[in-house]
């Protein structure tokens, strides 16, 4: 199970695959390590020598600019060397084989890879197998998980409201395609809030999404009352085969989050979005760059968390290659 | 030589030396940083001593620990925080126990991140004498040699008090 992959014999974090089998301890020491970056952030030198020697290897099988950008930021921050490699532009198209690619990157004593990949369960197969002392953090997988959005979400939430007890929160929107919604569906259970609602048509919605622990609302105004955190999810077309929406513009009239619709939250709601958000199809301008919402300072915290399950897991490793050489003695 | 009131007398006789270094060196305005936690308490003992009125800095050294590679990240690693602008300032660094240097080099490193400050000065409560780099306090409390299954631990923040910890051989 990925709970035993990603945890050392003393629970401590060596991979960072998904949130699934993470503890409430862990996923607030995750929060509470970021919130001390967010500090070394604001500083004039804003780098900390922690993995400092150590080479970390962005993976990206997957566009994206915002969390590549981040992950790279976060572990210069942190000193470590970085190595951008886009998939679509390398060896992969010359016929090479993912396994022997991760071998060469090794040779070059790699001590991390951030992979994002278009295929659920791409990090937890490289994680098993890859050579111990490697660390894996998952970027985004298919549909299955990006625990590092999830938990820069919860930071962003425990920021604004303090707590997670008694918190409602509503996520809207794609939900069938969202690895996003998934993560942070189970972030916020485990993390004890007091409700986590989806809103979305039942086309959008995976099949027996209840089972994750959520309640369902095919409707904003029902599904919007009493909600302290609105998180919108974009409308992942590029994903979309087949007939799953009449078109964008009723969308944008049944789920689509403008202030009037946004009055049926409670007033000090706070608006989240894990971007890139498509402007009049799932959010109003106006919302989005409203006083309510907190778009920007979740890509600020990206940073923050990326650097705390870097240094967690790298430091994971590190129990284990002293475990390794001990044994060896 | 370890209860509260022992701690009492060296501080005020740290507070009384810090006095008179600052004035043989002409230092005038500075400002004050505790290596968190031990360091902060010896800090703010002091500054009540000196009946000085201004914030205390704190400094959580987690992030540039030289022994990463070694022992990992401390799970309970909190913000460092300076409520003032070091640049060109002359600082006043406290800590409860110095042995090996590491942890003032630590925080050396981590005050230069904030600014390049005019001066730092060391204070420490107590100097176990094993050392491992050349670094050594302006302002000492008290010097003590341990055996090697001996710890020393500042207990507090109410009434400091310090206690010898014996480990298992």
């Amino acid at each position: 199970m990925p709970s035993s992959i990603q945890l050392t014999e003393s629970g401590r974090l060596k991979h960072f695959l998904t949130v699934s089998g993470l503890d409430k301890i862990l996923l607030t020491e995750i929060l509470d390590t970021a919130d001390s970056f967010i500090e070394v952030g604001q500083r004039n030198i804003k780098k900390v020598p922690l993995l400092r020697g150590k080479t970390v290897v962005n993976l990206f099988f997957e566009a994206s600019t915002r969390t590549r950008s981040t992950f790279e930021l976060a572990a210069k921050r942190l000193s470590a060397d970085v190595l951008n490699i886009n998939i679509d532009t390398s060896a992969a198209s010359k016929g090479e084989s993912l396994s022997d690619m991760l071998r060469n990157l090794e040779a070059m004593a790699s001590d991390m890879f951030v992979v994002r990949h278009s295929q659920s369960g791409a990090a937890h197969f490289i994680a098993e197998s890859v050579t111990p002392g490697v660390a894996i953090v998952n970027a985004g997988d298919g549909w299955h998980a990006h625990p590092t959005q999830a938990m820069l979400d919860m930071l962003t939430i425990r920021q604004n409201k303090g707590a997670f007890e008694g918190l409602k929160v509503a996520i809207i929107g794609d939900i069938l395609h969202s690895r996003v919604a998934r993560s942070q569906i189970r972030a916020l259970n485990t993390l004890g809030v007091e409700a986590v609602r989806v809103i979305a048509p039942n086309t959008l919605l995976p099949r027996h999404v209840e089972s994750l622990g959520v309640t369902v609302f095919n409707d904003l105004a029902s599904g919007l009352r009493d909600i302290d955190v609105v998180i919108m999810l974009r409308l992942q077309k590029e994903r979309m085969h087949g007939a799953l929406l009449p078109s964008e513009h009723e969308y944008y009239q049944l789920y689509g989050l403008t202030r009037e619709k946004l009055r049926f939250a409670k007033p000090d709601a706070i608006v989240m979005h894990p971007g890139p958000i498509n402007r009049g199809v799932e959010i109003e301008s106006e919302v989005a760059d409203g006083s309510q919402s907190v778009i920007l300072d979740q890509v600020t915290n990206g940073i923050a968390i990326r650097m705390a399950v870097m240094s967690m897991a790298m430091s994971g490793q590190t129990e284990l290659k002293n475990a390794l050489a001990e044994s060896a003695l | 030589m370890h209860d509260s009131k022992t701690v009492e007398a060296l501080l005020s006789s740290m507070a009384q030396e810090l006095g008179n270094y600052l004035e043989h060196n002409d230092i005038r305005e500075y400002e004050l940083v505790g290596i968190r936690t031990g360091g902060v308490w010896v800090g703010n003992a002091i500054k009540r001593l000196l009946g000085s009125q201004q914030p205390i800095g704190e400094l959580d050294i987690s992030f540039y620990r030289d022994d990463f590679t070694r022992i990992g990240l401390n799970p309970r690693v909190l913000p460092s925080s300076l409520p003032f602008a070091s640049e060109g300032k002359h600082l006043i660094l406290f800590d409860d126990v110095m042995m090996s240097g590491r942890t003032v080099r630590a925080a050396m490193n981590e005050l230069f991140d904030y600014g390049r400050p005019a001066s730092i000065t060391l204070v420490v409560l107590v100097d176990i004498l094993r050392r491992e780099l050349p670094i050594h306090p302006d302002i000492v409390g008290a010097n003590l040699s341990l055996k090697s299954n001996e710890r020393i631990k500042l207990t507090g923040p109410d009434s400091l008090s310090l206690e010898i910890q014996k480990t298992d051989p």
